[in-house]
């Protein structure tokens, strides 16, 4: 950690001089490769409209966790929404609900309940944190923690990147290949609920999702197959993440929101340059 | 009698010595019975069709088979000698249609590298796989579209990749689940012929589902009627001449018809449209 700080501190910017803007930093070279290559998954399974839905469960996460008292709601964040992930994926395989009508009924539910739960007394402005996110607070504990999910998805990430791929293309080929697929669809129902409700706080539940569809949308704008497709995504995710975060440094900005502009901006650039 | 009518240049000899065989093969779904008592022998080398009217469970038969819903009964490879393979039975299975939209990044050799290696795709592609993906694609005449995007190709082109791919490893069993159905006359000719040259090549036994009956026995060895369960099973002119095929679809075929089946397909096709029932009362 002290070799990361003399590397930025080396910088000749002004906010390098801030120790909070180190582990910002930090913490955004960790989370957007996270997020945009699962991002790139996320649309191939047209799973864009659930990974919303997990975003917003965190009100409620948020809501238990008030309830049951605890001062850092993290675990009933992430608890909620693996559980919600796991209800939603026997919904999609098992019923005969359409899926975007039982994630916008799901989503209803949980946004409702959460708003409820924290409206009470009329304290709801103090989660407003969870809806913005705020990246300039975190700790090394936390990083830490970021670090460790970090590497257990980028493990994940070598040993079933494949199979979850294939997985997306046809549900019965891939079973008839032997992939277990009601499992491999599990799994990657509960990573994206866990990935996502850790970076909620940092990044803010009203823009997670876009964090995570917009940077592999621009990359599939310009890629010619899959390699480029994930790896272009992972830089248009990490040049907006730096970007943002400076920037929202100068500007005196949320970081989150600042950093989903510029990968707008990225997009919109993509859209433009995919007709020649 | 059946053999007479077989287009010659599919008729094959198959080694007749191993088969696939179904065993009181039944479904549940939501606790009602889809399919019971499906008893089936599938010989190497043959092409057997699947016939049926809408919700026959013809595809609930095929997504059982590769595994995606829970079945009773059995499915096994016998080898010759009538000695039951222990192991799964390997299936090679080509869908109706890929579930692509027009921006998808995916490759063929996407396609296949995800399929056959671990290797994960974002960190690229082995040559070993290049190489087999390949020699399976210059079987169906497809080679030169390794590095074209699914979401470019025609529908035709992308029926026999996944063919290909579905013969990548060789399988014991190949399922084919309405692979033509968005094709058009060429394209359906070209990918049955390419089936067939694949059933010479490898032995397979072979199981097609399909809708369209005259093209189904033009090309098959042998046809199965299925409704819930199998309703009759034997060479494809006896089956389309049986009065439950009257019973099941609402229409029949007569013998000339059947006789003339090349000079017809395109011929019944359009009275289908005009007729659709009571045509051969």
């Amino acid at each position: 950690m002290s070799m990361w700080h003399a590397l930025i501190l080396s910088l000749p910017y002004e906010w390098a001089q801030y120790e909070f803007m180190h582990y910002a930093l930090l913490a955004v070279l960790l989370i957007t490769p996270l997020l945009a290559v699962m991002g790139c998954l996320v649309i191939n399974n047209q799973m864009a409209f659930f990974s919303e839905a997990m975003g917003h469960s965190a009100l409620t996460g948020v809501a238990l966790g008030a309830l049951i008292g605890l001062g850092n709601p993290s675990a009933t964040i992430i608890g909620f929404a693996v559980l919600l992930a796991l209800g939603m994926f026997l919904l999609r395989r098992y019923s005969a609900l359409p899926t975007d009508t039982s994630i916008a009924l799901v989503m209803a539910f949980v946004v409702a309940l959460g708003v409820v739960l924290l409206s009470r007394g009329g304290g709801f402005a103090k989660y407003s944190r969870y809806l913005i996110g705020d990246i300039l607070t975190i700790t090394p504990t936390e990083l830490g923690g970021l670090a460790v999910l970090a590497g257990v998805a980028g493990v994940l990430w070598v040993f079933l990147f494949n199979a979850f791929f294939f997985v997306s293309l046809n549900r019965s080929l891939a079973s008839s290949r032997g992939l277990p697929t009601a499992f491999l669809e599990a799994l990657f129902a509960v990573l994206v609920a866990v990935v996502v409700s850790v970076s909620i706080p940092w990044v803010g539940l009203l823009v997670i999702n876009s964090m995570l569809i917009l940077p592999a949308a621009t990359a599939r704008n310009l890629a010619w197959n899959t390699r480029r497709y994930v790896l272009g995504s992972v830089i248009v995710s990490l040049l907006s993440g730096v970007l943002g975060l400076i920037c929202s440094y100068y500007w005196n900005t949320a970081t989150g929101a600042t950093i989903v502009l510029w990968a707008c901006g990225f997009f919109a650039l993509s859209l433009a340059l995919r007709r020649r | 009698m059946s053999e007479a009518n077989q287009n010659p240049r599919l008729s094959i000899r198959s080694c007749g010595e191993c088969c696939t065989r179904l065993r009181d093969f039944g479904v549940r779904l939501r606790g009602e019975a889809v399919l019971e008592d499906i008893n089936l022998h599938m010989h190497c080398g043959e092409l057997t069709a699947l016939i049926g009217p809408n919700g026959a469970g013809k595809t609930t038969l095929l997504r059982a088979m590769v595994g995606e819903l829970p079945h009773s009964g059995t499915l096994r490879f016998i080898h010759h000698g009538n000695v039951e393979s222990t192991s799964p039975i390997r299936i090679g299975y080509v869908p109706q249609k890929l579930e692509l939209d027009r921006t998808s990044s995916t490759t063929v050799l996407d396609l296949f590298a995800s399929a056959i290696s671990r290797w994960p795709l974002w960190v690229g592609t082995r040559n070993a796989v290049k190489q087999a993906a390949h020699e399976k694609l210059a079987l169906v005449g497809a080679d030169q579209l390794l590095n074209r995007r699914l979401s470019e190709i025609s529908v035709g082109q992308l029926q026999r990749i996944m063919l290909a791919l579905a013969l990548t490893p060789v399988p014991e069993l190949l399922l084919l689940d309405e692979p033509v159905a968005a094709l058009d006359q060429g394209g359906m000719e070209l990918f049955y012929q390419t089936v067939s040259k694949m059933r010479q090549e490898y032995d397979l036994s072979i199981l097609l589902v399909s809708h369209d009956l005259t093209a189904a026995a033009q090309f098959a060895d042998r046809m199965i009627l299925l409704n819930k369960t199998v309703l009759c099973d034997g060479p494809p002119r006896e089956i389309l001449l049986n009065p439950l095929i009257r019973q099941t679809f609402g229409f029949g075929y007569t013998e000339a018809e059947i006789e003339g089946r090349r000079p017809l397909l395109s011929a019944l096709q359009h009275e289908q449209c005009a007729l659709p029932a009571g045509r051969l009362s």
